[in-house]
């Protein structure tokens, strides 16, 4: 200690162990430990996008296959094809194919031409029974299939022809997530501008804690309110037709939200310096001046980002729309049924072939979504960090 | 705390629209307020003439929609155990996390903040995804792997179980506990850990014997809110362990388990007689929200008392 040399010394001891009665191997090794385990937030965020994107890279290079009807090769003709031509027939993996046995190939081509000629006569000469639904093309873009008067976007994932199209569930998500922040978002905010600034001390002290609680109600529960007494009590207000429509699961999801929306908010308000308050207080303006054009301005970037928060909550949220409305309509009629990707997830994952295409599908979803929030979640952080240094620097 | 000189300077001349607005905003706060009693008031009403012994106490048959013969045993046993299994797994790695970003990290490094977005991100992250995660990681990667290297002739691991729900639930609860611990580690007053180190304890020892038993309320506060959040969650375990129907307990992890929040859901959407299932319907979700919310409120106790105790540091 008495010199700068002799600290340098007891600092950088062999592997950074340091000597002495505060240096020991096992604390360093702890001290390591400490630091190794703490990693496991970011290598769950990196597992999570590589797992659920792992499950549906073949959608997203175009290697899955429904179309109904497939050429066929004749099982004599094995050996004019390529392997990974033959690969990509049997819809084997490269380890799959090289695994399995010639004989074992040889089955799965007989099988192949089996399925084909249990293909039910009246799709033979369908055009779109040759159609790869899987295709981006027909992922987005609307199609005039058979039957059908124009063309439309249509999910329908059951049936011989499968469809996938994913607009209509992309409308119902922004639907029903638009209503339910329409709602949540003046309700929180307005309520964070009262507990932060208007209501006296002990208000906020018991209100706060109140309002929080609402985030304590597992959406299942919110599901069962909205499902029995919220869609009964708004039909006899609004007199639509569907009993449960895109309308009540948004206000339901709204209730979900405005916990978050409101912590959030009221954070940034109360984070905004007394000062600024004090002063507008000490020029002569009302308490309600100051929150609306002194506190409220200052705080808009925290706002901001509560309600970018609250979208990311929002699209993501599943029990309560799944219990409250599924048909995947297209309209934008508030009080149709909508369908969100949540509940497409969480309804047909059960059905879906483990490894076909619909569970590729539903997987790809799940990457959108978790992309989708991600972004709305950075966006979110930024802002906020930005904001309270913002106002740190300022005082 | 609000200046109190405030309060005597208050807008003297009556201004209608500040009053119009401040009104308006406190209604705001009553509706939200109003909407929570109703929910709970809704369903206490409803579901209390259905709770009994029995209904706590058996295990149903196959055809559960009858309240006369029916319980709810083996799915506040799953909720239960799956959320214990959970705690197993999230408690140490969250508290852990939490000890390294408020005692060893340097407040800004790149790593430090790294840390700090995936534990953000992962707050954020939709429900639905956890269950994907858990379906693509933990049955079909780790579980089919595992039953591949113990060489198993059927699937044992490879297949939805309590495990791999709990597991998923860790992972979806890690930021809950780590947030409650750091706020907890960082209530407590920076002198004890320098009286501590400057007797010559060590710094793990610090941590160990100091920091660490004080901040127990609070990890505490983690733990159950950790438990309120998973055990009302249904979206992730959908694909990775519920099930419809089980007819014995699962006893042990590789089973599959039936669950309280599913059974609501089960109820709920899937009762061939609605008007019958509903008194059903309000029991089960009374029961379920007793277990979330009571440990919900306690949780919220505790933390306005630590709260009370970072304020009164400064």
């Amino acid at each position: 200690m008495s010199s700068n040399t002799e600290q340098r010394r007891r600092s950088a001891g062999w592997l950074g162990i340091h000597r002495g009665h505060q240096a020991r191997p096992a604390e360093w090794l702890a001290e390591k430990f400490i630091f190794l385990v703490s990693l496991s937030a970011i290598a769950m965020v990196l597992l999570i996008f590589l797992f659920v994107a792992r499950e549906a890279i073949p959608v997203f290079f175009g290697e899955t296959n429904t179309a109904l009807v497939q050429p066929t090769i004749p099982v004599a003709e094995m050996d004019k094809h390529s392997p990974a031509e033959l690969q990509r027939y049997l819809d084997l993996t490269p380890e799959q194919f090289k695994s399995v046995s010639r004989e074992t190939k040889l089955e799965l081509m007989q099988g192949k031409i089996d399925e084909q000629n249990e293909v039910p006569e009246n799709f033979r000469n369908d055009p779109d029974a040759r159609i790869n639904t899987t295709d981006w093309k027909y992922l987005l873009q609307a199609h005039q299939w058979n039957g059908y008067d124009q063309p439309e976007h249509i999910w329908q994932p059951v049936g011989q022809i499968k469809k996938f199209n994913l607009l209509p569930l992309f409308a119902g998500t922004l639907k029903i997530t638009l209503i339910g922040l329409f709602f949540a978002v003046p309700l929180a905010i307005g309520a964070a501008i009262y507990v932060s600034q208007l209501a006296r001390p002990r208000v906020r002290e018991t209100v706060k804690p109140v309002i929080e609680m609402l985030s304590g109600i597992p959406s299942v529960v919110v599901g069962v309110f909205a499902l029995i007494v919220m869609a009964s009590a708004l039909q006899n207000i609004f007199h639509y037709q569907t009993r449960l429509n895109a309308f009540v699961a948004g206000l339901a999801l709204g209730f979900a939200v405005i916990p978050v929306i409101f912590s959030i908010a009221e954070d940034a308000l109360t984070s905004v310096p007394r000062a600024y308050t004090q002063a507008a207080l000490a020029l002569g303006a009302s308490r309600w001046q100051t929150a609306w054009q002194i506190v409220l301005p200052a705080a808009l970037p925290g706002v901001f980002a509560a309600t970018v928060l609250g979208f990311g909550r929002a699209i993501g949220e599943t029990m309560i729309v799944l219990m409250v409305c599924s048909a995947s309509v297209m309209s934008w009629n508030v009080f149709d049924s909508a369908r969100s990707i949540t509940t497409t997830i969480a309804a047909e994952m059960a059905e879906a072939v483990n490894g076909g295409p619909h569970y590729r599908i539903l997987f790809m979803l799940g990457a959108l979504l978790f992309a989708a929030t991600f972004v709305s979640n950075m966006i979110g952080d930024f802002v906020i960090h930005r904001f309270k240094n913002k106002l740190e620097g300022k005082r | 705390m609000s200046a109190p000189q405030a309060k005597h300077f208050r807008a003297e001349r009556f201004d209608f629209w500040s009053f119009f607005f401040s009104g308006l905003t406190g209604l705001a706060t009553l509706f939200i307020i109003g909407i929570l009693a109703v929910i709970l008031v809704n369903i206490v009403y409803n579901g209390w003439s259905g709770l009994s012994w029995h209904f706590i106490s058996t295990i149903p048959q196959k055809d559960f929609f009858d309240i006369k013969t029916t319980g709810v045993l083996p799915m506040i046993v799953g909720t239960a155990f799956r959320v214990i299994v959970m705690t197993i797994f999230v408690i140490p790695v969250g508290v852990i996390t939490a000890i390294y970003l408020t005692e060893y990290a340097a407040n800004n490094s790149i790593i430090t903040r790294i840390i700090r977005a995936a534990v953000n991100n992962l707050a954020g992250v939709p429900s639905i995804v956890f269950g994907l995660f858990g379906l693509g990681f933990f049955i079909n990667f780790v579980g089919k792997n595992m039953d591949k290297l113990l060489h198993n002739p059927s699937a044992v691991w490879g297949q939805p179980a309590l495990i791999w729900a709990s597991l998923t639930l860790a992972v979806m609860t890690l930021p809950v506990v780590i947030v409650a611990t750091e706020e907890a580690l960082k209530a407590i007053p920076p002198g004890l850990r320098e009286a501590s180190l400057a007797l010559g304890a060590t710094k793990l020892e610090t941590i160990l014997r100091v920091v660490l038993p004080q901040a127990l309320p609070g990890i505490l506060t983690g733990g159950i809110l950790a438990v309120s959040r998973a055990a009302g969650e249904v979206a992730p375990i959908l694909f990775t362990g519920v099930a419809y129907y089980m007819a014995s307990l699962p006893h042990h992890v590789t089973d599959q388990f039936m669950d309280l929040g599913y059974h609501v859901f089960v109820l709920s959407t899937q009762s061939p007689n609605i008007e019958q299932t509903r008194p059903l319907l309000y029991a089960t979700v009374l029961v379920l929200l007793v277990l979330t919310f009571a440990l919900n409120i306690v949780a919220i106790i505790i933390r306005a008392r630590v709260r009370k105790k970072l304020r009164a540091l400064g």
